[in-house]
């Protein structure tokens, strides 16, 4: 519980950061080319085979504006590089051949300005130099989990209660005790308190209450495994990639939103951006362990696994599977459909698998208990008025427009039946 | 209307002693402790109990372990495009088994096939399918199966296999066949591209031939046709236009030609239009009670050696001029006359159909059709059908040849002769004189353990493959899974063995490509399933040019002996080719209700005649049934006798299709279970006889178990059943349910007034309904497999189901009524209720048992502690417990209780991955498939729109072919079942134990009988009386 205080809080205080931060940026940067702009769209378009320094499928990109004679060819190319091929222009063609005849995607979408940003972006990289992007300020360190020192309070206070209280009970026994010797009755001789039957039954009681409460929440917890962080065949870090990258979940857990499992993506996947990013050039990374990685080196743990040969730019041997160690097990009998979820429901990702943009090694978030998805299911709201499925819910509606309720919960709607997930 | 007293067998029908004390058993057996009286005399039995209390905690804890498993996720490594996880991919296939053919779909999960569904594209079977069909997809992933080709070095012993590769025997083949003539045993082909392969192979060996054998033939048939009207061949039929079916014991409904098709055409006619009631009528002439003759309007009952005369008297009767026999019964000779007179009154709305295979009987048969005008109207000449194809002169030729070793080689295909041909001593005679043998077929069967060279052909799901089923209907095979095993298409060998380098999928789509013009089409044909004319052509007739004096004085008048005998096909199992099947297998008859075995059907009269003192009305309620010693046509065979009421009192009926060889060989459900029939055809010189006009039966003085399924439970003669006749209903609709107006005294809405517990159970968005019109429901059995194969129901094997602990979710009730010598049969789907005032419900201590807000009455397995309370309360008896751990659900690995290899890694592969296998000691039922109603919500909910009627459909809807059965969301006011509810069929609507107050989901429609008289009050009234007293204890 206090756990998860603790990780909501550190989100407010991210999102915060984020926001204030984009607000000066964006106060900053009042030019006519927006190279932030610029940036997603060379993420989304440009980078599976351009890179500003290195050469990969297509050219480096570093000093593009200055190689070509006029910013509108430029323009001409980068919407459709046929076209100006076709004109004869002598550097297009140069250019094209070099690359050994490999036709450059047409983006006919693209307005001016979009290419203008993709340009201004390059330009502020060109300039970063070499070296490679800085990380700009990592989410400093979380707020402190002051939520502890209450219990820790509570606890000395009542520590302290407990001791006053049995020496009040000894002073009362022992004034018991004077008073009968003054009025000469024959009191039984005292027994210690560790004999005394009174004692020892409730010290009995306290044992069986505590032991029993460990013992059943112990048995509760059998079968599950929140913060469970198996180490994986190779590092791969969704901090990096979708927290630094940004790169949608959807790109590679693409059936998400069409099948019961969000699917861990196959290899030819990674390679859709790993043909072309064949090193790591971010901050460092370090296992849970505090181990340094090499994140090149993993990589080519992906290249070795699909038998790409990285320096010859092709399949060299035949790929076999990566046995990755599944982290977020239901057991059989619970039947739990991500699609219902992303697409339907429109959960973001993050509300069960938690701050997965920040973790280097993925570990489970959630306990996945039934207690869990019940407690979700009962105070989630459904996309009860956009969505026409809904509509056949003619009483709920009706309760609406009467003011009864002003929302659906899942629950309402019988999300919390037991054949909605165990048949 | 007096209500009918309804029986399922004779001990019911007397309310005999045993009958009662069954009654009163819910569970039948004791529980499973033997050493109970033991434990109860210790000297310390509390001491005893802890001991078993701490063991078994402790034996508990450990195995449960607090050890996490570490599992993997294993991505792949270049995914298709096409599949994505958890979504089911469906592929149109064709389903052939010997001729009889089904347009179907493929519903495969990652790869794997798990579900088989009715092509709706195809005109032919509109979508149907039957038992065996839902059946087929567990053969693919038989154990039994041959798993690579092979020489056979000790026939009989599945060790001596010695594996090659196709390179080598191929290469040992060609030498083998070269310069020999050669002759391909098949069963029928319906594949045009595949007899051109055969036709190319048989041109490259000169002199060979193709021979077609069909287990059970229909040259009689064919050679009739060819007799009166000069086409070998077999017509389409279109029952469907039929106004009167009059059937000579061809089962059309269970195992004739194409059940699927006929059963949907034939659905037709029996379905009930409320504002304008009518319905074709059938009657069935038959000797025992097949499946069809059970759902006849009017049945009667002769010898087999009587059928010549009753189809000569019939057709004198229309006027024919011949001279009939005259016919002693009574009842059989007004049958007759009914007959005749219903086919005068619908002239060209007439079929006439039978089951013979003798020449001069269909040929009168087709005489009969041509006096009743349904050459052009119920019979279509202008499509034909190549449904069977098989000449029985034609193999008797062959295994002669084969004696006289004048075949080189002999390659079979689909065929089984060791086991399935008449004189089957002769045919492996012969094999041993033909110096090449090669076998096709899956397994290692009867004439494959004899055979030199295996070359095991693909199952259907793993092929290529067109059928032309009927002249100018087109449907298409493709895989819908990589081979499993190292076999090989038969046509690639045959393609092969002719020195052909093409391969057969591209010999299959070149030539069809060829033939509709381009990929695209070739592509949409394969996503389709089926090409068909754009426009049906028109139905035509022939000339009738029979000789039917010359018929009719060639029919047999032999008279028969004190017994006949008979041989039938089981609707579940059919012909024996597909019956290494467990679902199949167990899937109770629908007539006897028996599984696992075969045995000799009688009637009560002859048993009593035979053994009077045990043969007695309580004889159904035990699982020990007495052994016959039955002779005919010099063959013998040891049977255990079941009485069937209803069948011939003269006749013994036997089903072919058991007695397979042994179970390392066949498979574990079907080997060595049940004895081989076969031995008792005959040879009449030009077609088999499956009849033996004399035959004895005697105790064989020992006893064997059947496990018979219709006496587990009862309904203590509550009425659940409701039927009129025709004329009645036209009458008074409203009589078949006049019992339900004794509802009104409860008030104006009985759901609502009739409790102290108002409202409830509210239905907010969608409450799940079902209909079930009894008219239509003909007990084939094809939703029961449906079910198995949709909600992994397990099998349990015969010991199991003699304990009543069969697992079925959806079983199919059989009643009779009437008369108990010619009884009438009700067919009843029975499945969970779902009652909105479930009895289970409020009994379940734990409550795992509860109610939905759409309705359903759900079961969550993991909180199921086993009390078995809610069985108990289940007026329906519909509650299924896991006696045994048939599926491996357990942590305790010994538990296992495996029947016919239903846990093998392969068999588990056609488990439905989204539901759960129940583990042992739970309670489970039918749960409206609510993985699928889950399915077609969500869908409905990613899309954005309400769900739509008819997206989510149960398996047994889909399943059924006559659409007995309409499922929907009654609160839509547009959908199916709520028109049918409250306009369309509001007379013949009602609810089994309405009166209640359980409040079922399920609504049944009242059968109608076409018959001429009202049903007559049985003479059982005190019977019906003490039972109910008996019911009351």
């Amino acid at each position: 519980m206090y756990r998860r205080v603790s990780i909501r809080l550190r989100k407010h205080f991210v999102s915060v950061f984020i926001l204030c931060a984009g607000l000066v940026l964006s106060t900053l940067t009042v030019s006519a080319a927006d190279p932030a702009a610029g940036k997603a769209l060379f993420q989304a378009n440009c980078a599976s085979c351009h890179n500003v320094h290195k050469k990969l499928t297509g050219p480096a990109l570093a000093g593009v504006e200055g190689r070509w004679a006029d910013k509108k060819l430029l323009h001409a190319w980068i919407k459709n590089s046929q076209k100006v091929l076709a004109t004869g222009d002598k550097y297009a063609n140069d250019l094209y051949l070099a690359y050994n005849k490999t036709a450059m995607t047409s983006f006919e979408s693209f307005t001016d300005a979009d290419i203008d940003n993709i340009l201004a972006y390059v330009a502020d990289e060109e300039k970063k130099g070499a070296a490679g992007p800085k990380v700009e300020g990592t989410a400093t360190a979380a707020a402190a989990d002051d939520s502890s020192s209450n219990s820790l309070i509570f606890g000395i206070v009542t520590l302290i209660l407990a001791v006053v209280a049995i020496i009040l009970m000894q002073i009362n026994s022992n004034l018991h005790k004077l008073a009968a010797d003054k009025t000469g009755d024959k009191v039984p001789e005292p027994v210690p308190f560790y004999r005394n039957k009174a004692y020892i039954a409730l010290v009995i009681v306290i044992l069986f209450m505590v032991g029993g409460y460990f013992t059943i929440q112990g048995a509760i917890g059998l079968g599950r495994q929140q913060d469970y962080m198996p180490e994986q065949p190779i590092f791969y870090s969704h901090k990096v990639h979708a927290g630094i990258n940004q790169i949608n979940c959807l790109y590679c857990h693409s059936s998400a939103e069409k099948g019961k499992v969000a699917m861990i993506p196959s290899e030819n996947v990674c390679m859709n951006c790993h043909k072309a990013i064949n090193e790591y050039t971010g901050p460092d990374l370090f296992t849970a362990e505090g181990k340094k990685v090499n994140g090149t080196a993993e990589i080519h743990k992906l290249y070795d696994a699909i038998g790409w040969d990285a320096s010859a730019q092709k399949y060299t041997k035949p790929g076999k599977p990566i046995e990755w160690v599944k982290i977020h097990n239901l057991p059989d009998h619970v039947y739990f459909n991500h699609s219902q979820h992303v697409v339907a429901g429109k959960v973001q990702c993050q509300t069960c698998h938690g701050p997965i943009q920040e973790m280097d090694e993925v570990h489970q978030f959630a306990d996945l208990s039934m207690g869990w998805c019940v407690n979700c299911h009962r105070t989630t709201k459904v996309q009860f008025a956009d969505n026409k499925y809904y509509s056949i819910f003619e009483k709920l509606h009706e309760d609406i427009k009467n003011k009864k309720i002003d929302s659906v919960t899942v629950e309402m709607v019988g999300g919390t039946e037991c054949q909605k997930c165990h048949y | 209307m007096e209500q009918k007293k309804y029986w399922k067998g004779l001990e019911e029908l007397h309310n005999t002693a045993s009958h009662q004390e069954a009654v009163a058993n819910e569970f039948r057996d004791e529980l499973p402790f033997e050493e109970s009286e033991s434990l109860l005399n210790a000297t310390t039995p509390r001491r005893d109990f802890l001991k078993y209390l701490g063991f078994t905690t402790a034996a508990a804890t450990i195995a449960a372990s607090c050890e996490i498993p570490v599992k993997k996720a294993i991505p792949y490594v270049n995914k298709p495009e096409d599949i994505t996880p958890g979504v089911p991919n469906l592929y149109a296939s064709t389903y052939v088994q010997d001729g009889e053919f089904v347009p179907v779909v493929v519903k495969t999960r990652e790869g794997r096939p798990i579900k088989i569904e009715g092509n709706d594209l195809s005109t032919v079977t509109g979508g149907s399918t039957t038992a065996r069909v839902q059946g087929s997809v567990l053969g693919l992933y038989d154990v039994a199966r041959l798993r690579f080709p092979a020489i056979n070095s000790k026939p009989g012993n599945k060790d001596g296999l010695q594996e090659q590769g196709f390179a080598e025997i191929d290469k040992a083949i060609l030498a083998a066949l070269a310069g020999k003539t050669a002759v391909l045993l098949t069963s029928t082909i319906t594949s045009p591209s595949t007899k051109k392969v055969i036709g190319e192979f048989l041109a490259k060996y000169p002199g060979s031939r193709h021979v077609t054998y069909d287990t059970v033939s229909y040259a009689g048939m064919i050679l009739a046709n060819e007799a009166s009207y000069g086409k070998r061949a077999l017509p389409s039929y279109h029952f469907e236009n039929a106004k009167v079916v009059v059937n000579f014991g061809a089962d059309f409904l269970g195992t004739w030609l194409n059940p699927a098709e006929f059963t949907k055409q034939f659905g037709e006619t029996r379905k009930i239009n409320q504002a304008k009631p009518e319905m074709s009528k059938h009657f069935a002439f038959e000797s025992t009670m097949s499946l069809t003759g059970a759902n006849a309007d009017e049945r009667y009952t002769h010898r087999p050696s009587e059928l010549g005369a009753v189809v000569l008297n019939l057709y004198a009767a229309l006027g024919g001029a011949v001279s009939a026999p005259a016919i002693s019964d009574a009842r059989l000779k007004e049958g007759i006359a009914k007959a005749a007179k219903a086919i005068k009154e619908n002239q060209g709305k007439t079929l006439v159909v039978a089951g013979s295979n003798d020449v001069n009987i269909q040929i009168i048969v087709n005489a009969i059709n041509n006096l009743a005008g349904a050459n052009g109207t119920t019979i279509d000449w202008n499509t034909t059908a190549n449904y069977r194809q098989g000449i029985d002169s034609d193999m008797v030729k062959l295994v002669e040849d084969m004696n006289a070793g004048t075949v080189g080689a002999l390659l079979v295909y689909g065929a089984n002769p060791v086991y399935d041909y008449f004189d089957a001593a002769k045919f492996k005679a012969g094999l041993a004189k033909v110096a090449t043998t090669i076998s096709f077929n899956d397994r290692y069967d009867e004439t494959t353990e004899l055979v030199k060279y295996i070359v095991p052909a693909h199952h259907y799901l793993e092929s290529w493959g067109d059928v032309e089923a009927k002249s100018g209907y087109y449907s298409f095979i493709q895989p819908t899974i990589a081979p499993l095993f190292k076999t090989r298409a038969f046509e690639q060998s045959l393609l092969t063995w002719t020195s052909n380098p093409t391969v057969w999928e591209d010999y299959l789509k070149s030539a069809w490509i060829a033939k509709l013009g381009s990929q695209e089409a070739w592509d949409k044909a394969l996503q389709d399933g089926v090409i068909e004319p754009a426009t049906a052509p028109a139905l035509g007739g022939a000339t009738f040019s029979g000789n039917v004096a010359d018929a009719a004085a060639k029919i047999p008048t032999k008279k028969g002996g004190e017994l006949e005998l008979v041989l039938y096909e089981k609707v579940a199992i059919g012909n024996g080719k597909e019956a290494n099947n467990p679902w199949l297998q167990e899937m109770p008859d629908p007539i006897t209700r028996s599984t696992w075995d075969n045995y000799a059907l009688i009637s009560n009269t002859l048993a009593k005649k035979l053994n009077s003192r045990v043969l007695g009305d309580d004889y159904e309620i035990h699982a020990e049934k007495k052994v016959l010693k039955i002779k005919a046509n010099g063959k013998e065979v040891e049977l255990p006798l079941l009485i069937l009421p209803g069948i011939h009192k003269e006749v013994i009926a036997i089903a072919v299709g058991y007695g397979r060889g042994k179970k390392e060989n066949i498979g574990k459900a079907a080997g060595e279970v049940g004895q081989n029939a076969y031995p008792f055809v005959s040879f009449n010189g030009t077609t088999f006889d499956y009849f033996s006009t004399s035959a004895t039966a005697e105790d064989a003085g020992k006893m064997y178990p059947i496990g018979l399924t219709q006496t587990h439970n009862s309904y203590e003669g509550r009425p659940i059943v409701k039927e009129t006749t025709l004329e009645e209903f036209i009458k008074n609709p409203k009589e078949v349910n006049a019992d339900r107006e004794a509802l009104e005294h409860y008030g104006k809405d009985f759901r609502r007034d009739a409790t102290l517990y108002r409202d409830q159970h509210t239905n907010l968005g969608i409450k799940w309904g079902m209909s079930i019109d009894l008219n239509t429901c003909f007990g084939c059995g094809a939703c029961t497999i449906a079910c198995q194969a949709e909600n992994n129901v397990s099998v349990v094997g015969k010991e199991q189901v003699v304990l009543a602990h069969e697992m079925h979710w959806l079983r199919i009730d059989r009643y009779f009524s009437g008369d108990e010598n010619n009884p009438e049969v009700v067919f009843q789907p029975m499945l969970c209720q779902h009652c909105d005032n479930a009895p289970c419900e409020n009994v379940c201590p734990v409550a795992a048992t509860n109610h939905s807000s759409e309705g359903i009455n759900q079961m969550a397995y993991n909180r199921c502690i086993g009390t078995r309370y809610c069985a108990n309360n289940c007026p329906y008896k519909v509650r299924r417990f896991n006696w045994r751990d048939w599926n491996g659900a357990d942590s305790f690995e010994g538990n296992l209780h495996d029947t016919g290899d239903m846990n093998d890694d392969l068999t588990r592969m056609v488990l439905n991955p989204d539901v759960v296998v129940r583990a042992r000691g739970t309670m489970e039922k039918c749960s409206f498939c609510v993985q699928r109603l889950q399915d077609a919500k969500l869908a409905a909910k990613k899309a954005g729109h309400p769900m739509k009627d008819g997206a989510a459909k149960t398996a047994c809807q889909q399943a059924c072919s006559a659409d007995a059965i309409v499922f929907g969301n009654v609160n839509d006011k547009d959908s199916a079942i709520y028109k049918l509810r409250n306009e369309l069929q509001t007379d013949r609507l009602y609810y089994v134990l309405e009166e209640t107050h359980v409040l079922p989901s399920i609504n049944y429609l009242a059968k109608i009988r076409n018959k001429d008289a009202a049903p007559k009050a049985e003479a059982h009234g005190h019977g019906a009386e003490a039972h109910k007293e008996a019911a009351h204890h």
